[in-house]
């Protein structure tokens, strides 16, 4: 019972990361329809312009303190990220907007790839410590069940970010014009709608939150890697999927769903198959949730799209 | 070899015989202009003939089909571990070659209908990226099922795989003909990849001007369209991604007899994105252009590896960036700016089969 209990608080941290990038890959797809593959690189770009801000800091100002060292870097990270998602959008992806679908999807391979190579040039293929600025020492356990400040602070943080962004969606005036731009392009630029001032935006958003994930998974593992953005890229996909494409609700739900999945999963997969398989298979759940849903109901949890149109 | 031949610029188009028997000659002399360079590149030239391979194969998925598969290089590596399953020292089995590299063929295929019937009669965006994860899944199963029951052998992989027995006849040994004049075994496995190559070239051309390439053209050019007109495109796409990754496991088999060991580390991600590239750089539903791209592409590593070494040395005196890293820096590049500057690839494919009238022409002949 208390492994249980202490997987679902795991899982929940864990699930709140996916959830704050599934929100950037379900608002690309929303509008452009679109896969962002670079989506999970932008994070790690994130998760390592935050670190050297950090290594920097502690070097040069040291009577900073942590809070104020996290803050700035994270503000300098999600600065680089948007500028990035920008530049992104501008080069690579506008150009192909009416071009066939494949290429797109290919563009956007290629410009992961490119993100994963320029940042082993630039920060090397080594693993990084990501500094502890928030404690990751438990504290006193409730019920049996340990959780870090660091842990707390990412629920807290992500829960906020993401509230942010479902009035931002629905009250202003921004908002309205994305979901009018999701709605059907030509309609909403007949309206007044400056579509490409929006795209550009959703891809901004989506890659500020993309930073603070990035910067939040860091903390929580302890490392960051110029390869750490494919793997929680893949299961933010998988959890936006799960939600329901193109949906915020469902990409935040699909998130934290994944989470708790997945360290459940992971905390039995021993006694599941019998000694047979051991946690390092808990990547596979993502897999496995994204074939059922794919097999059972491709609409996901809370979508409403068709998704067999060509 | 139509295409192929067509790709050589003025005699292809004035001269279509003579440049097929020029493919068909530089095909056969490649390795004897190699060996003059060092053993090195004939060893290259093999490789190069399995990204051929795998070329092909992916090609008839995403070139004639339309669907991006992200992790082809799974099925490769699929073909590749049961091959050394069933032709190795680590289980002591050792089947022949002819029995192995079907069965190698075999699992791929059904890899392939497994992972394809649930994700291909949904958008093509699904299938990219749940072949991104089926790839990581194989490469999780084969770093860590050495554990409780040893099958993979984990990260080290499994060593002293059969080589290619023909009839009796081991490729791997060197044939001495005269004192000084040795034929290589690196010599026997180039033909008889070349074979396999032709073999793939001509069933690929065959099924292209067949019904079943003019339904996979339809899918790929309006899918809605094409279910219109009363394809089944569930099966078709099927086919396609089956086939494709048949193609994957039988060069799979081939590299493991080749190279004798396997280890998860051959089939990265990076090495399905390379085959991708190969394609995309080449000219993809195109067959000459896909053959070209891979062949250029397989040498960039070891090209990068002689030239831009001694460029960096002599500029700034020092090796900045390794050819691995230029390589994928390379083939990044070359994705992206293919897509937006000349997405039909270096040499594009004619839209000809999709034109009845030029197609009965050539399905006649």
């Amino acid at each position: 019972m208390e492994t249980l209990l202490q997987q679902t608080v795991n899982g929940l941290v864990v699930g709140s990361v996916y959830a704050l990038i599934a929100l950037g890959y379900t608002m690309v797809y929303g509008i452009l329809g679109l896969i962002n593959f670079a989506h999970g690189d932008v994070l790690m770009v994130g998760a390592l312009v935050a670190l050297t801000v950090v290594q920097l800091l502690q070097t040069h100002a040291p009577d900073l303190g942590p809070v104020l060292t996290l803050l700035v870097s994270l503000g300098v990270s999600m600065l680089v990220c948007m500028i990035m998602g920008y530049t992104i959008e501008r080069l690579a992806y506008r150009r192909l907007r009416n071009a066939p679908r494949l290429a797109p999807l290919i563009t956007a391979i290629g410009v992961s790839f490119l993100l994963q190579t320029l940042a082993m040039i630039i920060w090397g293929r080594n693993y990084h410590t990501f500094p502890q600025l928030v404690s990751t020492m438990p504290l006193q356990p409730v019920a049996g069940v340990f959780i870090t400040p660091v842990q707390i602070t990412i629920l807290v943080v992500s829960a906020l970010l993401m509230v942010g962004l479902v009035l931002l969606v629905n009250k202003t005036r921004l908002g309205r014009a994305m979901r009018a731009t999701a709605e059907n392009h030509k309609v909403a630029s007949l309206m007044g709608v400056d579509t490409n001032k929006i795209i550009a935006s959703t891809f901004i958003i989506g890659s500020a939150l993309a930073a603070v994930a990035g910067v939040m998974f860091s903390s929580n593992y302890g490392i960051a890697h110029y390869a750490m953005g494919f793997m929680p890229g893949l299961k933010a996909f998988t959890a936006a999927v799960l939600g329901g494409i193109g949906n915020l609700a469902g990409a935040m739900l699909g998130g934290l769903v994944l989470g708790l999945v997945e360290s459940i999963g992971a905390g039995y997969i021993e006694d599941m198959s019998f000694g047979f398989l051991n946690s390092s298979y808990q990547d596979i759940f993502a897999f496995i949730i994204l074939g059922v849903v794919l097999i059972f109901r491709p609409t996901g949890l809370l979508g409403e799209r068709v998704s067999d149109r060509a | 070899m139509n295409e192929l031949a067509l790709a050589i610029p003025y005699l292809g188009k004035n001269n279509p015989k003579a440049a097929r028997w020029v493919v068909l000659l530089i095909a056969l002399v490649a390795p004897m202009i190699a060996i003059s360079f060092g053993r090195s590149w004939v060893r290259i030239l093999d490789f190069a003939m399995l990204y051929v391979l795998l070329a092909i194969g992916l090609n008839l998925v995403v070139g004639f089909a339309g669907l991006l598969d992200l992790g082809y290089i799974a099925f490769y590596a699929v073909g590749a571990y049961t091959f050394a399953f069933l032709g190795s020292p680590h289980f002591d089995i050792h089947l022949p070659f002819w029995i192995v590299l079907p069965m190698g063929a075999a699992a791929a295929a059904l890899a392939g209908i497994i992972l394809g019937l649930p994700t291909l009669r949904l958008r093509g965006d699904y299938l990219a990226i749940v072949t991104l994860g089926f790839g990581e899944i194989i490469r999780i199963f084969m770093n860590n099922l050495n554990y409780p029951i040893n099958i993979t052998n984990g990260p080290q992989g499994i060593n002293g795989i059969d080589p290619l027995v023909l009839f009796g006849w081991d490729l791997s040994r060197p044939i001495p003909v005269t004192d000084d004049f040795i034929i290589n075994p690196l010599f026997l496995y180039y033909y008889a990849f070349l074979i396999c190559v032709a073999g793939a070239i001509v069933l690929v051309q065959r099924l292209q001007v067949s019904r079943i390439g003019r339904a996979w053209a339809a899918i790929r050019d309006d899918e809605l369209a094409a279910k219109a007109i009363g394809i089944n495109t569930r099966n078709m796409k099927l086919l396609a991604f089956s086939l494709g990754a048949t193609f994957g496991g039988v060069s799979g088999g081939l590299f493991a007899a080749f190279q004798g060991f396997v280890s998860p580390e051959s089939f990265s991600l990076m090495e399905s994105i390379a085959v991708l590239t190969m394609i995309v750089f080449g000219g993809m539903g195109n067959l000459a252009g896909v053959i070209v791209g891979a062949l250029l592409l397989s040498a960039l590593p070891e090209v990068l590896r002689h030239v831009a070494i001694p460029i960096q040395q002599a500029l700034f005196n020092d090796v900045l960036l390794d050819p691995e890293v230029l390589r994928m820096l390379l083939l990044s590049l070359a994705m992206i700016f293919m897509m937006l500057l000349r997405p039909a690839g270096m040499i594009p494919a004619h839209s000809r089969y999709s034109r009845p009238e030029l197609l009965g022409q050539e399905a006649v002949k």
